[in-house]
């Protein structure tokens, strides 16, 4: 990016299995948070239900006509012919901003020449990957999660280099647990030693994920159902200097169950003001950032690494 | 069907052949594959003589580049797709887009293959790979059911390959980051799953304890099998259970879905393992080829013989076996 441009705030779709009612009152309040964007939408699991399709597009309509940018994300595995019928209407919404989270929402919107974001579990680690989606139709990417600074900041200067630099915004999850796998087993069902296919919708007992930890007690993974979280919640607001330098736009924010008002209003303020949030009152344990880093991903590392 | 066998050096490569493999894959001594492991694979001045092994007892060679290439390291993909074409292998297995569109526009005869690690589990992903690089076959990964396999195999615009056999990969390949969460390093990242570097063995009072870049992943008591501790397989705890919350060590095997397999229309079934060693291969290899064989003269009344059972489970990883995915309640 040539010019630096004024970072803004997304809040990402909610990873968890939230019960209706809370769904609906969280994105009430979000309508009124000093947040940019806001994605919407089932990612993880298809038996979660608390709002249908329509109901999710609908939703969205409504918080676009507050002045922000709604934007419905697509399921991350996609296996069942009815998964694929959900995805047909989520990129057949007529109007929303459709976040492709598997080449198959890739293909279905770039066939309808429809401009599409794409979410952090599809792997785009070089530049020239990123050009090829960008000529499909992309408009912004989210980094994968494992991807290190310095990987991003080369994919940036070659998109310009090549003259597309300007053409897409690239966000970055920055807060909260990292979505790190998917499969085909449900992790929360296992757990309550249920199968999959009668789960009873245990993730409904756990509204920010279960917590694994070693056998000797450390916080080691988050299940999520079908998909595998970290276990510590990831914090790279602190780097957000940098990766406005760098020209991300977006930084993203994972919903939560508690302190997401605080958290939104924390960074809102700091960047406005140009200052470093301290979001750890709201942060279990140490945090961590070390994928930023090209490190391990759980590890918490300094300030000292942060460039100047 | 065609039965695809790995290989992590010459003499591996050699033993699949001989012991009736239609195909077997490889890959370069670097990060371009997914099998990044010390010693293993092929040095570049090797690869013709792997494929001249092959040709000329009839068998197809297939190089994988399977990883994703880092802008810093993008040289080494696009010199890996230059080399297989030099060198006259078959397909190259892919899994990167940028590598996809090098390859389809640079080589457009070479036949591209899309890795597991691509991730593409339903019928619009595969439609994708087809349209924009002509892929020819696909590599399943192993999370869909036997069901899914089959409906898939009726609409998908490609062939389909499946995994028979080896290793089982619990998440969906090419989505899994719990390896480079831990140690830093990862298959898209690096080739290479919770690498050898980073494991210690402790004996403790408890037992013998495995840990990944210092992170406990499991106690073994006295007396026990220790496995590699591969985050998705250690023993760990939930609110006060300590159990395997991922999954148990075992391994994938295929064997009696086989006529199910043949009759979806599956084009070839893939044994795991380019990182096990050359009697494994020919083991594991010889056995598929006898089940595939026995499947070719007596369609209907193919059973699952008890000494090709007994071998496979003494080869696997933990000593047990499972159908994984393709088996419903197992998800």
């Amino acid at each position: 990016m040539t010019a630096m441009s004024a970072m803004k705030i997304s809040l990402g779709p909610v990873l968890y299995y939230w019960p209706r009612a809370t769904l609906l009152d969280f994105y009430a309040q979000a309508a009124e948070w000093p947040v940019d964007s806001i994605y919407l939408g089932e990612t993880v699991c298809s038996k979660r239900r608390a709002l249908r399709t329509v109901e999710w597009i609908d939703l969205a309509r409504e918080i676009s006509k507050t002045g922000k940018q709604a934007v419905l994300s697509t399921l991350t595995l996609i296996e069942a012919e009815s998964e694929l019928s959900t995805l047909v209407r989520l990129c057949d919404n007529g109007d929303v901003l459709v976040e492709a989270n598997d080449m198959g929402a890739v293909h279905l919107l770039s066939e309808k020449r429809l401009p599409f974001a794409m979410g952090p579990a599809i792997n785009v680690y070089n530049t020239r990957s990123l050009h090829y989606l960008q000529r499909l139709g992309l408009i912004r990417w989210v980094a994968p999660m494992e991807l290190p600074r310095i990987t991003l900041a080369a994919i940036l200067e070659e998109a310009d280099d090549l003259g597309f630099g300007e053409r897409f915004e690239t966000e970055i999850f920055a807060f909260g647990h990292m979505p790190l796998a998917y499969s085909a087993r449900c992790f929360t069902a296992r757990a309550n030693n249920l199968p999959k296919d009668g789960c009873e919708f245990e993730c409904l007992k756990y509204p920010d994920g279960l917590a694994v930890y070693t056998q000797d007690d450390e916080r080691l993974l988050t299940l999520n159902g079908i998909q595998t979280q970290s276990g510590d919640v990831l914090n790279l607001i602190p780097e957000w200097k940098d990766m406005q330098a760098l020209g991300v736009q977006l930084l993203r924010i994972s919903p939560q169950s508690q302190h997401m008002r605080a958290i939104i209003d924390h960074t809102h303020a700091a960047l406005r003001q140009g200052a470093l949030p301290d979001l750890s009152a709201f942060i279990e344990g140490a945090g961590c950032n070390g994928y930023w880093f090209g490190q391990a991903g759980h590890l918490q590392l300094g300030s000292q690494l942060r460039m100047p | 069907m065609e039965l695809v066998a790995p290989a992590g050096n010459l003499p591996s490569l050699k033993a699949a052949i001989d012991n009736g493999a239609d195909a077997v894959y490889i890959g370069m001594r670097n990060d371009t594959n997914a099998r990044h492991f010390p010693g293993l694979n092929f040095e570049e001045s090797n690869l013709a003589k792997a494929v001249f092994y092959a040709h000329v007892a009839g068998a197809k060679a297939f190089l994988a580049i399977n990883t994703y290439p880092q802008p810093q390291g993008w040289a080494r993909w696009q010199r890996a797709v230059e080399v297989a074409d030099d060198a006259g292998f078959d397909a190259l297995i892919v899994a990167d887009l940028g590598v996809m569109e090098y390859a389809a526009n640079r080589y457009p005869n070479l036949r591209l293959h899309l890795s597991v690690q691509a991730s593409a589990t339903n019928r619009h992903a595969l439609g994708l790979y087809q349209q924009q690089f002509g892929i020819r076959r696909a590599v399943l990964p192993r999370v869909l059911s036997l069901e899914q396999v089959v409906w898939l195999a009726k609409h998908s615009p490609v062939d389909l390959e499946v995994f028979a056999f080896g290793s089982l990969c619990i998440m969906v390949e090419g989505r899994c980051q719990l390896s480079s969460y831990v140690t830093g390093k990862s298959p898209n990242l690096c080739g290479a799953c919770s690498p050898a570097e980073f494991v210690d063995w402790r004996s403790t009072a408890d037992g013998l304890e495995s840990r990944l870049n210092g992170l406990l992943m499991d106690r073994f008591p006295a007396g026990t099998v220790a496995g590699y501790p591969v985050i998705c397989k250690g023993r760990f705890r939930t609110a006060d259970s300590v159990y395997h919350v991922l999954e148990e060590p075992t391994s994938l095997n295929t064997i009696e879905l086989l006529p199910l397999l043949a009759k979806a229309g599956i084009k070839a079934i893939k044994i795991e393992g380019r990182q096990r060693g050359t009697a494994y291969v020919a083991q594991v290899t010889r056995i598929w080829r006898a089940a595939l064989d026995a499947l070719s003269t007596q369609a209907d009344a193919f059973t699952v013989r008890h000494e090709w059972a007994e071998s496979l489970a003494g080869i696997s990883e933990g000593a047990h076996t499972t159908l994984g995915a393709y088996h419903r309640p197992w998800q």
